[in-house]
């Protein structure tokens, strides 16, 4: 059996093909295309992935317009059947954007744009993403983004902390997010959002491998079920 | 008729953007400016008939983000 994998682009995606590559090395077969514009998704998915880039050119906020385009009703719907959703970037915008994960991202504290490598720790390795790693693992994946700064208010941090939601957090100051958060997961463990990017870490040409083990697990847990 | 909505950043919420423009006038020797917060001005053109119910689900739903904003919307007199 294999997994019925789908990745959504939106005007300005720019990862959405990366996307689509590194589900097919792991999987095995290419993920479906989904245009934002396209009012259903397709039937029995197994995996939906939200890519980067700049959606409808970051205009109004990041992942503001993309969260409203008819796609993410779908893809809200979907979510609610336990349908597994990644967002990598952008796609984490759109996810927070959507209400599918709480917070948002603000820009950097920096200002700048960061795009560079990053060391990360694995702080939760109980999920249908993060089962490939061990817990606390130290892994290296690449970011490349302006508003990656995670904010929540101090009640939904700790919530997101004692429930086990952080998935991710950087291991060295990169944009200023709330208690190092790289990535969080909804109520379920079902929806993951990150701002690193998994899917450029996949092969050794990419400089690493370090993200592979998220699509390995994710495809291992799923194809499985 | 014209409708104003103002949104800015919740209380609390870090503003890199407002802190470097901070500085920026800092740089351009002006004194006195003890904090500069960055924020967002809509201008809508709208019928009479649209309720101010509808502004606010306007605001809430799309123009600010409530998790770090708040709007303010203000009726602007012909």
């Amino acid at each position: 059996m294999s997994l019925r994998a789908a990745v959504i682009t939106f005007p300005g995606s720019n990862c959405d093909r990366d996307m689509a590559a590194a589900l097919e090395q792991v999987a095995g077969t290419p993920p479906l295309r989904v245009w934002h514009g396209d009012a259903a998704l397709p039937d029995r998915l197994d995996f939906i992935a939200l890519p980067g880039g700049f959606s409808y050119g970051d205009y109004l906020r990041s992942g503001a317009m993309a969260a409203r385009s008819p796609v993410m009703q779908a893809v809200v719907a979907a979510a609610a059947r336990g349908v597994p959703v990644l967002g990598v970037c952008n796609g984490f915008q759109v996810l927070t954007e959507a209400g599918l994960l709480p917070g948002a991202l603000m820009r950097n504290a920096g200002i700048r744009f960061v795009c560079r490598e990053v060391a990360l720790t694995v702080a939760n390795n109980q999920t249908l993403f993060t089962a490939g790693y061990a817990a606390g693992q130290a892994i290296r994946i690449p970011v490349a983004h302006h508003d990656g700064n995670y904010f929540a208010d101090p009640d939904t941090l700790d919530r997101l902390e004692g429930e086990g939601r952080v998935a991710f957090r950087y291991a060295e100051p990169v944009n200023g997010s709330a208690r190092n958060i790289a990535g969080v997961l909804n109520a379920s463990g079902t929806v993951l959002g990150m701002m690193p990017h998994p899917e450029r870490a996949v092969e050794p040409a990419h400089g690493g491998i370090d993200g592979r083990a998220l699509f390995e697990a994710a495809v291992a847990a799923l194809v499985r079920a | 008729m014209k409708v104003r909505v103002h949104v800015s950043l919740k209380p609390g919420v870090l503003d890199p953007q407002g802190r470097a423009i901070h500085h920026a006038l800092e740089g351009l020797g002006f004194s006195g400016v003890a904090d500069v917060r960055a924020g967002r001005l809509f201008e809508l053109e709208v019928d009479e008939s649209v309720t101010d119910a509808a502004l606010d689900e306007m605001a809430g739903k799309l123009l600010a983000n409530l998790v770090i904003e708040n709007y303010r919307i203000e009726r602007v007199p012909a």
